[in-house]
């Protein structure tokens, strides 16, 4: 594409550049850390998981950091109902929005069917909650292959308006529907059964530890499922897709499957999310499951650096945590978010921590969808970066 | 499912139907023109709107008016007012195009990073409302500045003067900026950007002023979409544009995105199916219904009713 206009000549030194080099460096960082722990053996592997897994249970709800994350409000509950939770859908969103490329502004659904699957399931039936997850994420994967059938045919911008609309009227629905409990929702949906005796898997009302141990190994899980898949022929299929759809579909990727499976699959997580939520929280009602939602958690995804796992759990994190912790702003917290998203979008598009491959779209106009208008070509080192 | 009702209703629902689907066309001819141009969904055109009806609330409280008026204070009201929420949306319209599209385009971002920065403004500008102009966020009801005075009826239905003001001021304001579009150099400009950016570029359009007048017109239309909204339901609050800009966006892919008299068309429709729907299912499906047609309309024909294409607006 040739330029239309031509930018005056950028100076090759000066702050941005320095920036620029930084950035570089951090990528060829974590690329060579990516590199190396991909070689090492299964064993070490799992050896290492599970310690860095003891560390973060045993270290982040622990008082010191409490007292610096967030000295206003209980931490250990923030943690586990605000941020485990977030970081859960944020890592589903991610394998719809990062890696296949679609843009679900309606996430919240799955994390209401995952919800109020626990809350009709427990209430009505009397089953607990380790019966409930897996039907919790299969309701919510059945939801997403429902509701991906008829709409993933349609293209991009439609598939948003279509989950959004949905997204909107779950709520709605809910609400007028009498047998999940109308406006009023459901209450005292009981905590997890506790495991024998120990401290660490009794499901209480005052201490929050055990349920923090239990949403960071739901996340692990869903870490180690969705690495596996994205490093799988899906996996490799979804950012074809991504990139191109028709050149994915003359390759013989079939394309509308592995869309559906990604929503799908984003929505399994989400509905995982939901039975997380509604067992801790005790109490859901359709107020809970606001379009907003959904927006945080798209936010959260596109923040941190859609299509990189470690991107994306930063960026649920920091959506989280920073209107909790400087709760002195309080009234301004959804202000500074917004125009933060602006600025995000205008100087870092691909998010904090970005992956390199959509690094490399989000800098070229001409695939990942440029805005139709032409634009001023890029210079060498933006195509580069 | 209610029939009695629906029957009974039935006149009533369409005489409410099509005027909310007037104010629902006027606003989708932002989403509509935007898209058309830069192939984007305007996320904060519902906070244009919004703004509209603030601006609209200003000039109620600087005039101290309290009551419905008549005749020529009427008349000079609602011009004032049509021309505060026209700056105020239009203004809020090209500050967006400055703010969260031009420096995106500028350095030749995603189509997802602009919606990104565009859900961003939206949430900016709906806090800046309820933290500094409105200062609350419940609902905050407006003087109703006309009355609601009998015309005529058909079969059960009243038909009241502000609702014949709604459709004859949409009807001009439609066909105005159908000429504008078929008929004058800026439309053959916008047509040519929508058509192909490159090519008309190349042709000598000023292709960034194209996209400023388009925000800009998407804006006006807004702020008349805002005066007559109120003049109908007088109410505002932070995110009155929300579920309205929603349903506005809805009428805009139905009629065929991209496509100014599918706008009107799909805003019609919407109007009807929302009185239509909460008749047969009860009120609280009202939205439910219209998201539902929606889907099905997309399933069977995706590029709306009347086919998409903002360059191919005849002259």
């Amino acid at each position: 594409m040739t330029g239309v206009e031509q930018k005056p000549a950028r100076r090759a030194d000066g702050p941005r550049e320095d920036l620029r080099r930084v950035g570089r460096g951090w990528n060829r960082l974590t690329g060579r850390a990516g590199r190396r722990w991909r070689r090492l053996p299964i064993p070490v592997k799992a050896v290492v998981v599970l310690v860095v897994y003891l560390a973060l249970a045993i270290l982040v709800p622990s008082n010191p950091v409490a007292h610096v994350m967030a000295p206003q409000s209980g931490w250990s509950n923030v943690l586990s109902e605000e941020i485990g939770v977030y970081v859960l859908m944020a890592i589903g969103l991610n394998v719809v929005v990062g890696q296949a490329g679609m843009l679900d502004l309606g996430y919240v659904a799955f994390f209401a069917v995952g919800g109020y699957s626990i809350g009709i399931l427990t209430t009505h039936d009397h089953l607990n909650f380790w019966e409930i997850l897996p039907i919790g994420i299969a309701a919510a994967a059945l939801a997403g292959l429902l509701l991906g059938a008829p709409t993933l045919r349609l293209r991009g911008d439609y598939l948003a308006i279509v989950t959004l609309g949905f997204g909107l009227i779950i709520s709605q629905a809910a609400t007028n529907l009498n047998f999940d409990g109308g406006a009023q929702g459901i209450s005292a949906i009981p905590h997890p059964p506790s495991i024998g005796h120990i401290k660490a898997f009794t499901y209480g009302v005052t201490d929050f530890k055990p349920y923090w141990y239990l949403v960071l190994a739901g996340i692990f899980a869903a870490i180690w499922a969705v690495r596996r898949l994205e490093r799988s022929r899906v996996g490799r299929a979804w950012v074809a897709i991504r990139e191109d759809e028709d050149v994915a579909e003359l390759m013989g990727v079939p394309t509308y499957k592995m869309r559906l499976w990604a929503f799908a699959i984003g929505a399994a997580v989400g509905g995982a999310g939901g039975v997380f939520f509604a067992t801790q929280a005790n109490h859901i009602d359709p107020t809970l499951f606001s379009y907003q939602v959904s927006i945080l958690v798209l936010a959260a995804v596109v923040l941190g650096g859609s299509g990189n796992m470690a991107g994306v759990v930063l960026g649920a994190f920091l959506v989280v945590w920073l209107p909790e912790r400087f709760r002195g702003f309080d009234k301004y917290r959804i202000l500074v978010f917004g125009l933060a998203l602006v600025v995000m979008m205008i100087f870092r598009p691909e998010g904090l921590l970005p992956s390199r491959r959509r690094r490399a779209e989000m800098s070229e106009p001409a695939s990942g969808g440029g805005m139709g208008a032409p634009l001023v070509a890029p210079t060498l080192e933006e195509a580069e970066a | 499912m209610n029939f009695h009702s629906f029957v009974a209703e039935f006149w009533p629902s369409t005489v409410d139907g099509l005027v909310i689907g007037f104010i629902y066309a006027l606003f989708a001819l932002g989403y509509t023109m935007v898209y058309g141009v830069l192939k984007l969904i305007n996320f904060a055109h519902s906070e244009v709107f919004m703004i509209g009806t603030v601006a609209m609330l200003g000039v109620i409280n600087v005039f101290n008016i309290h009551h419905a008026q008549s005749g020529l204070a009427l008349v000079g009201l609602l011009l004032v007012c049509a021309v505060a929420a026209m700056i105020g949306s239009g203004g809020v319209a090209v500050i967006l195009e400055f703010v969260a599209y031009r420096p995106l385009r500028r350095r030749g971002s995603s189509r997802l990073a602009a919606l990104i920065s565009a859900i961003g403004m939206s949430f900016a500008l709906q806090e800046i409302a309820a933290l500094w102009i409105l200062k609350r966020r419940d609902s905050r009801p407006l003087p109703s500045i006309m009355g609601h005075n009998v015309v005529f009826t058909i079969g059960k239905a009243q038909v009241t003067t502000d609702d014949i003001l709604v459709v004859v001021v949409s009807l001009i304001m439609l066909f105005g900026l159908d000429r504008l579009v078929g008929a004058t150099k800026l439309g053959r400009g916008i047509r040519a950007v929508a058509q192909d950016p490159e090519t008309a570029t190349l042709m000598g359009v000023n292709l960034d002023r194209v996209i400023l007048y388009t925000f800009l017109i998407g804006g006006l239309m807004a702020g008349v979409a805002a005066v007559l909204f109120e003049v109908h339901y007088s109410y505002t609050q932070f995110n009155v544009g929300q579920l309205p800009g929603i349903k506005a966006f809805t009428a805009a892919v139905l009629g065929g995105i991209g496509n100014l008299r599918g706008a009107l068309l799909g805003g019609l429709v919407i109007g009807l199916l929302e009185f239509y729907g909460s008749s047969l299912f009860g009120t609280e499906w009202q939205n439910p219904v219209v998201f539902l047609v929606l889907v099905v309309v997309l399933l069977f024909r995706p590029t709306g009713i009347l086919g998409e294409s903002l360059a191919r607006a005849r002259a």
